[in-house]
């Protein structure tokens, strides 16, 4: 299936190559960099390339590209998956997945990829399994081995690759027994120039930290489950308890992991009904100007909450691509900072907490360029928030309760809503 | 440089090599730059200079690298060792020592190299010595290394082999599985016949880790020695009943590499292979799945038969009408929706019955579109596609739509495939709609996949909301996808006949754009439009003629000639002054604009010779003399057919049928028509190409072959679920047995 890898850097160097069957020739990866050299933009390079004899299959992320050479059919999201597994398991392993961070880690990162496949097909994508068989590496761990001559290497068939629960080890041992629950909601949306919504949707993760002894057996309930209609879920959640009784029933991965991801909006709940139901928890007022034959724009935005069930909107971050016409801007935030990078166009303003009684607001004027024509197109504006205690779409966890084992552990549950991609049409 | 670089086209490698070339002046030891020559040898590149004195100065950064790996793993020692310009005598000493931390150490620095893509072979005898080193990290990176260089050092690596065979006998599990995964990935052909007896033997092992790697094994050794393939095919056989999830997915992908035609094989293991399906893990789901759709394909029959029917006699309308319904019903409930649907369907089509394990397949796939892995929730989709009757589909859209989320590569996966479905299966996404509006954020390639999906979704109901939604796109910085917003614009007035005049006002308008770009992309999609009514626009044609002055690509120049060429009776006035001027700038035109220009010429001629006479000899003329043949053939050709002489043939009677006669009009397209003759999420039917390894999705059959083939005479794998199922229903989801609940029953 998967033959090679390929790592390249954002500047076109091969940092590190892996092979699982025969050696492919890097020059493969010049196909790869003359569809780079043809996109304009990093994220259009496509993500499937032919070439005459394999097919290169990458994906891009932390501004590395994760090139996968293919000698025959293979379902490309089995690769493309994949490639992010292995991004995800550097980045639980390092902490980050840079170049650096790889690079420094070279030994680990081969024998990581060393286990992940065999002659190209995955064998090990488990954390937990691979955390068994390579060690993560730490400070302590690393001065730990060079004293005893220790190593990195597990010795055993980890437990989890037999048994019926592949994603918990067994004698799981803790002095504090605590789950914790973060449910994280990201709201979509497409507002468009007179303020009504086109779509919205919202796009919500529970992410869980379980730190719990021995095999325990977790259930979890909402008071509102008719929400969740569209869910995937951890591997270890019980299917068939979920259809029937809609509650979470699993035994829980060691660590963090992501119980499950769901899906809000109101196409599912009502196809037929145009209106929305997904809460919008701000609105902006915008006045973005530009007159023919006038070498000044005007532009000036406001924002405001707008639902959202009494709690504080923060780290607001209003970015907007103006068009290339503009040379400058001449803006006065009433709060917060902003900055134009008259190369890119790009606008951004840290707007930070919105105060319901003091509106922050940014006004003034554009320069452009003088005489040209003026632009076609008004900028979208895009607007990253936070709001904390609360999960938009109303989602709530009703009860956890554990089986199985007999301590008490220590339970908790955090609700996050945050903006995802929230782009007003000017 | 510069023009060696064009030579290769090898832009970066070029770079690379001028880089190269540079380091060469300043100091000798650029062998070890990372770079590859661009003719792809790198060996005899890295052989060239044996004695290369740098291979452990890192950091010293003489190539385009840094050599950064290393200086954390080796603490303090290595510093000292990094100043001393040696060969790779130290590591062949580090090798030799009896300290396994000084062999683990060198080890680590060889696999840092592989891992730069360095050439590391001449350390072969040093490492291969330290395969039966007792600390297992140093194993490890030996076999990591033997299975790099095994290939090249045929000879060598003969030595390593008696350790492998006695691991083979290890009681412990995981190294009798690391020894043969090690000696089946050795690329040594002489070792075929133990490799053999090794896979026989594993399979049969206690230990199902051992048996999945002998599973792992079999297409290594069939890509070694194809000769092998009815053994191979024995273990295959001997692998695929058994019984437990760790082995499934890895021994179906050795069916599909080694005898993906042996479909015979599969019948007795069909059914446990459904019921095990929920508890692999997600890579081989993926893989069963595929394989067990082109399965189903031959052994079932069409659950669509009557429609496809019906499909042929009746129109796109009444078809698409049904769907419709259907898929409405779904999302109101999904509950009712499955026994409804499967009422209607018993009604609807009487003499297909449908054959239970066709139903069980179908069953035992559905929830695993709750998956958090894309690549399995597209298998199942497919797998519905292609299998499910029409009016179950509908589930797969909910699954597909959440995907969309997704990291990039895979939304521009997942929007291929959609957009083929939505051609067959448009009511499935209509609720859908809005998920596929476009973001001035995304990439141009999703959006252009978007804007496909978004036209296939286009019916009377919502085109005025979709051309709203267009209005915007068409104002995008983003030109590439502002050109295919008009296409997409002249697909849905070709395809909606109530919405042709609103469209054409809208490109029209665009016609005094700025860009020029979308001027072109305007005139072109309008003459495709035009083509289709052209009697009432003719001052749309005028206002196209005076465009001719203006725009200059020649696509656009091109389109609004042939438009004036063909409808010259509505603009008589024109027509003539038209070509007066490009008669005149004739031989500075693209040869698509030439090709135009005569055409234009010889119809003006047919219909008006008075005034274009002497304009047609002229352009005739010109052409004649054109430096491309293709232009100079024409001009002799048209000059034939259009200018009556003795010598003309008994076509130029018929010249102005022949120029004249009525066109159909041009059908827009999508390119995503008929794509699913492959089978969908496949590489195949993402290129739109045969791939190599491709298994062609077989048509159902006529008749149904004999079901019983499927049937287990000892029912040991049904029951053993059966009892994992009782013991589930336990009152707390059977702790003991925590993925049987979700798996079985079903």
């Amino acid at each position: 299936m998967i033959h090679s890898l390929f790592l390249v850097n954002s500047s076109g160097d091969i940092f590190l190559e892996k092979h699982w069957k025969s050696v492919v020739s890097r020059s493969v990866c010049d196909y790869f960099f003359e569809a780079q050299e043809r996109a304009s933009e990093p994220e259009n390079v496509p993500p499937v390339i032919p070439t005459p004899h394999h097919y290169l299959i990458s994906v891009l992320r932390h501004s590395i590209y994760f090139v996968a050479v293919i000698q025959s059919e293979v379902p490309p999201l089995f690769v493309i998956e994949f490639l992010h597994r292995v991004v995800d398991t550097f980045q639980d392993y390092f902490g980050v997945c840079t170049e650096a961070a790889i690079k420094d880690n070279v030994v680990v990162v081969y024998e990581l990829l060393e286990e992940m496949l065999d002659n190209g097909f995955p064998l090990a994508t488990e954390s937990n399994i691979l955390k068994e068989l390579i060690k993560p590496p730490t400070i302590l761990r690393t001065v730990v081995n060079t004293i005893t001559g220790s190593t990195n290497v597990g010795e055993q068939l980890p437990t989890g690759q037999l048994s019926v629960v592949p994603w918990r080890r067994t004698g799981v041992k803790y002095t504090n027994n605590e789950a914790y629950f973060d449910v994280v909601e990201e709201i979509d949306a497409i507002i468009d120039k007179s303020g009504s919504t086109i779509t919205a949707e919202i796009q919500g993760v529970i992410d869980a930290c379980v730190k719990l002894t021995g095999m325990p057996d977790l259930t979890l309930s909402f008071m509102n489950p008719r929400l969740l209609d569209d869910v995937s879920f951890h591997p270890c959640v019980r299917f068939k308890r979920w259809e029937a009784e809609r509650i979470l029933s699993f035994i829980p991965p060691d660590g963090n992991f992501r119980l499950l991801s769901y899906h809000v909006s109101s196409q599912n709940l009502h196809p037929l009904r145009s209106t929305s139901l997904v809460a919008i928890p701000v609105y902006v007022k915008h006045n973005i100007t530009f007159r023919e034959g006038s070498s000044q724009g005007r532009f000036e935005l406001t924002l405001g909450p707008k639902q959202t069930m009494g709690k504080g909107v923060e780290a607001v971050l209003v970015s907007s691509q103006l068009p290339r016409g503009v040379l400058n801007t001449n803006l006065n935030p009433t709060q917060g900072t902003y900055t134009f990078d008259p190369v890119t166009k790009l606008l951004s303003w840290d707007v930070g907490k919105i105060n319901p009684q003091k509106l922050p607001s940014l006004k003034g004027s554009m320069s452009l360029q003088a005489g040209a024509s003026k632009p076609d197109e008004n900028p979208t504006i895009n607007i990253q928030f936070k709001i904390q205690q609360s999960a938009l779409s109303g989602l709530k966890v009703n009860r956890l309760d554990m089986y199985g084992e007999k301590y008490k552990p220590f339970k908790g549950i955090k609700y996050m809503t945050k903006a995802g991609k929230f782009q007003v049409r000017t | 440089m510069t023009p060696m670089q064009k030579l290769l086209q090898l832009p970066v490698n070029a770079m690379n090599m001028v880089k190269t070339a540079q380091d060469q002046m300043g100091q000798q030891d650029e062998a070890k730059s990372p770079v590859m020559t661009p003719d792809g040898g790198n060996h005899n590149w890295y052989n060239g200079e044996p004695n290369d004195p740098r291979h452990i100065r890192f950091g010293s950064g003489g190539g385009d690298q840094e050599e950064r790996a290393h200086l954390e793993e080796g603490g303090g020692s290595l510093s000292s060792l990094v100043t001393q310009p040696l060969r790779h005598d130290d590591l062949k000493e580090m090798l030799d020592s009896n300290k396994d931390s000084l062999k683990l150490e060198a080890m680590k620095r060889i696999v840092a190299m592989i891992a730069r893509g360095k050439n590391a072979s001449d350390l072969f005898p040093a490492v291969v010595k330290n395969v039966a080193c007792k600390n297992i990290e140093v194993k490890k990176l030996v076999y990591v290394y033997l299975v790099r260089y095994a290939e090249e050092q045929q000879d060598l690596a003969l030595l390593s082999i008696s350790t492998f065979q006695r691991g083979l006998k290890d009681p412990n599990q995981l190294i009798r599985a690391s020894a043969l995964r090690v000696l089946s990935s050795i690329r040594v052909t002489i070792i075929v016949p133990i490799m053999m007896l090794a896979i026989k033997e594993a399979a049969s092992d206690m230990s199902p880790y051992v048996r999945k790697t002998a599973a792992h094994a079999i297409p290594k050794l069939y890509s070694l020695d194809p000769e092998q393939k009815d053994c191979l095919i024995e273990v295959i056989e001997k692998l695929l009943a058994d019984k437990t999830t760790l082995v499934a997915g890895s021994v179906v992908m050795a069916f599909e590499e080694v005898c993906p035609e042996r479909i015979d094989l599969i019948h007795k293991n069909y059914r446990k292979l459904c019921n095990l399906l929920i508890d692999v893990e997600e890579w081989g789901q993926v893989v069963i799945i595929n394989m067990l759709t082109r399965y189903a394909r031959t052994q079932f029959l069409n659950p669509n038969m009557n429609e496809s029917l019906l499909e042929e006699g009746g129109g796109e309308n009444a078809f698409y009408g049904t769907d419709n319904d259907d898929d409405t019903e779904d999302e109101e409930d999904e509950e009712k929706e499955k026994k409804k649907t499967e009422a209607t369907a018993i009604v609807k089509r009487k003499p297909y019955v449908m054959d239970p394990d066709h139903r069980l397949l179908l069953r035992n796939t559905k929830p695993l579109l709750q998956s958090r892995n894309a690549a399995v929730v597209m298998a199942v989709a497919q797998l519905y596609f292609h299998l499910a009757p029409k009016a179950e589909v509908g589930v797969i859209a909910k699954a597909l739509v959440r995907l969309m989320r997704s990291h990039s590569e895979v939304q521009y996966v997942v929007l291929q495939n959609v957009a083929t479905m939505s051609i067959k299966r448009r009511g499935m996404f209509e609720p859908y709609l809005k998920s596929f509006y476009i973001r001035s954020t995304d990439p141009t390639q999703i959006k252009v996949l978007k804007l496909e999906v978004l036209t296939n979704l286009a019916n009377e109901t919502n085109i005025s909301t979709i051309l709203r939604e267009f209005q915007t796109y068409i104002k995008s910085n983003d030109k590439d996808f502002v050109a295919a917003t008009i296409q997409a614009i002249g697909r849905c007035a070709t395809n909606i006949g109530e919405v042709r005049d609103t469209c054409l006002n809208g490109l029209v308008q665009l016609l005094s754009n700025r860009d020029e770009l979308v001027v072109a992309e305007s005139v072109v999609v309008i003459k495709k439009l035009l083509q289709m009514q052209p009697e009432q626009h003719s001052d749309i044609i005028k206002h196209m003629a005076k465009l001719t002055d203006n725009i200059q690509v020649p696509m656009a120049r091109a389109s609004i000639l042939w438009l004036i060429g063909e409808y010259c009776e509505h603009v008589p006035k024109i027509a003539p002054d038209v070509l007066r001027k490009m008669a005149k700038t004739f031989t500075n035109e693209e040869d698509i604009v030439k090709l135009q220009i005569i055409n234009l010429a010889a119809k003006l001629y047919l219909t008006n010779s008075k005034q274009t006479k002497l304009l047609t000899q002229y352009v005739l003329n010109l052409a004649k003399y054109d430096q491309n043949y293709d232009i100079r053939d024409r001009a002799r050709f048209i000059r034939q057919l259009i200018v009556p002489t003795d010598k003309s043939g008994a076509l130029s009677k018929y010249a102005k049928k022949l120029f004249l006669a009525l066109k159909p009009a041009p059908i827009l397209e999508s390119p995503f028509k008929d794509r699913d003759h492959f089978q969908l999420g496949s590489l195949s039917h993402l290129l739109n190409a045969k791939a190599g390894g491709y298994q062609v999705l077989p048509d159902w059959p006529e008749a149904a072959p004999d079901p019983s083939v499927r049937n287990v005479e000892v029912k040991e794998s049904v029951r053993a679920v059966e009892t994992v199922t009782a013991r589930d229903r336990g009152p707390l989801g059977a702790p003991q047995n925590p993925r049987g609940a979700r798996g079985a029953l079903l």
